[in-house]
């Protein structure tokens, strides 16, 4: 009995320590979201102050279509249910695009690495030709893709797989390689098959990384969606094709709003990713190194 | 691969030298029969912790034979490996999973282990939240689950505080009292070994050889206070004394 008093009162201690700990950072967290709220938005009206100084300031009458005002852009732009409801429906098959793109990115992303993880033979195969994919000019390619595949949707999809696939296996193979050594020999110890050491030492150790990747990837695939769309124009309009339709117009408010959506479209994902690791992982994993 | 005489663990001639050519360990022979708690102390590097691998079959040696039952054999290592996806119940059950233990087993043999090394109520705790004695004890107890007939410790308190390493030491003792594993003990802590030992083998260093050996008199269960017995400190004065000869 005296001999469990002892580790259940570190115990304790240790969790209300914990708890403290806990209670403070969330402290400082909440007070640096108010502190760190000012700034950017100070900043933000700044530009919008430059952005107005341009315009009335800089531009004479005939030349200040290049650069609208912020409250035409706002109501040519965002508050014409006509304009906007067209740039809403350009980036929403601009994102199904990049999301298929991702998709196919990660499948095989996925597979390769995990192949490559098995044996060094195959993955000293693999590697070169996977950095190879990330150097190649997307530019240089562009005919070939038209050439084998048109112009549609289907050649926009290709570019998005073609450019973000590299970091996808790049850090899964990371990933998979990062289990302790201690870890594997405990493995091994027990006996632990190919399969068993996979899905329970190899995959759930790689999954920081993988989310890692997914960040980047993610944030490259709306970028190929984008890019894609200036070459491949069949089919529903993307946002790309809007952008270049609206500048060849001179539509410098809708240029303008467009411009505004597509970031708000790579925020959001990224946003969106930094959620779904938390949900994902938050629970356990903790960025940097472990505080002892 | 049980040994002939009646002990749990035993080393012939045993020497180690790896690809590189670095000598580790030179004909090293003994033995450690169910009961029994033997440690090896030796400076930093002498190949300790190698001597270990080989017993557990994750090194194989240059020469020599070794003789132990691979099929239940228990490994703690130097840090205490949890992997950190898992819950301490989860990483707890992870070597009765690997075993193929069916499921009510193993909730039964995790809920006494976690008992055992008094981590109850923090069975759902991530190991980023446990502090690193906590973890060595989590670790324990999950070994503990397979109740090996022969217990490796792989320097396994040198992570932690003095103050909590006298309590695993203590806790160590309570488990050997109980279970009468045959235990094989690497530490640089002379203290650790006395107090925890039946014998202490003190290892040169590189390339390991056994240069001396202690019979530790004191009978179980021993009494932490143990450690202010006279005859403790004459016996740990010994075997620094031969350590200190050990490394030169």
């Amino acid at each position: 009995m005296t001999q469990n008093m002892g580790p259940a009162t570190e115990a304790s201690g240790m969790g209300l320590a914990a708890q403290v700990e806990a209670a403070t950072l969330a402290e400082r967290g909440r007070g640096r979201t108010a502190a760190s709220f000012l700034p950017p938005v100070a900043l933000g009206g700044l530009i919008i102050g430059a952005w107005y100084l341009v315009t009335y300031g800089i531009l004479d009458e005939r030349r200040r279509f290049l650069l609208q005002p912020p409250h035409e852009v706002w109501k040519v732009g965002f508050a014409d249910w006509d304009n906007f409801s067209q740039i809403l429906a350009g980036l929403w098959s601009s994102t199904q695009v990049a999301i298929i793109g991702l998709l196919i990115s990660i499948s095989i992303g996925l597979v390769l690495a995990i192949i490559m993880s098995q044996t060094k033979l195959i993955e000293r195969a693999i590697f070169p030709y996977a950095v190879t994919l990330q150097a190649i000019p997307i530019l240089a390619i562009v005919p070939l893709i038209s050439f084998w595949f048109g112009t549609g949707r289907f050649s926009r999809v290709i570019v998005c797989v073609i450019i973000s696939l590299f970091p996808i296996i790049v850090n899964t193979l990371f990933g998979l390689q990062s289990a302790e050594r201690d870890m594997h020999d405990l493995f091994t110890l027990h006996h632990a098959n190919r399969m068993t050491r996979l899905r329970k030492l190899m995959f759930p150790a790689a999954l920081p990384a993988i989310f890692a990747g997914l960040r980047i990837s993610a944030g490259l695939s709306v970028i190929g969606a984008i890019v894609g769309d200036f070459f491949f124009g069949r089919g529903a309009a993307g946002i790309g094709q809007l952008l270049q339709r609206f500048a060849n117009r001179l539509l410098g408010e809708q240029l303008l709003a467009s411009i505004i959506m597509s970031s708000a479209l790579g925020v959001a994902v990224f946003l969106f990713f930094g959620w779904l690791q938390n949900r994902a992982i938050g629970k356990w994993y903790e960025a940097g190194p472990p505080t002892e | 691969m049980a040994t002939t005489n009646g002990d749990s663990l035993s080393f012939k001639n045993i020497s180690m030298t790896f690809p590189d050519g670095t000598a580790a360990l030179r004909d090293v022979s003994f033995s450690v029969a169910k009961g029994e708690f033997v440690t090896i102390v030796g400076p930093s590097g002498c190949g300790k912790s190698t001597l270990l691998k080989i017993a557990s079959g994750l090194l194989r040696q240059s020469s020599g034979e070794v003789a132990v039952d691979r099929e239940r054999l228990g490994y703690v290592f130097q840090d205490a490996t949890l992997l950190p996806w898992r819950t301490v119940r989860q990483n707890v059950e992870l070597l009765a999973e690997l075993n193929g233990f069916d499921p009510r087993e193993r909730e039964r043999l995790v809920a006494e282990a976690i008992t055992l090394v008094g981590l109850t109520g923090f069975e759902n705790h991530y190991p980023k939240s446990l502090s690193g004695g906590m973890k060595m004890r989590a670790s324990l107890a999950r070994t503990l689950t397979l109740k090996p007939p022969v217990f490796l410790f792989d320097e396994p308190f040198g992570a932690v505080d003095e103050i909590t390493r006298a309590r695993l030491n203590e806790e160590t003792l309570n488990l050997f009292e109980r279970e009468r594993f045959a235990g094989l003990f690497i530490t640089h802590s002379i203290s650790e070994a006395v107090f925890l030992s039946t014998r202490v083998h003190v290892m040169s260093a590189r390339p390991g050889r056994l240069v001396a050996n202690f019979a530790v008199p004191f009978p179980y269960p021993r009494s932490p206070d143990l450690r202010f017995d006279s005859r403790f400190g004459e016996l740990s004065g010994q075997i620094a004394h031969a350590l200190r000869g050990a490394h030169s």
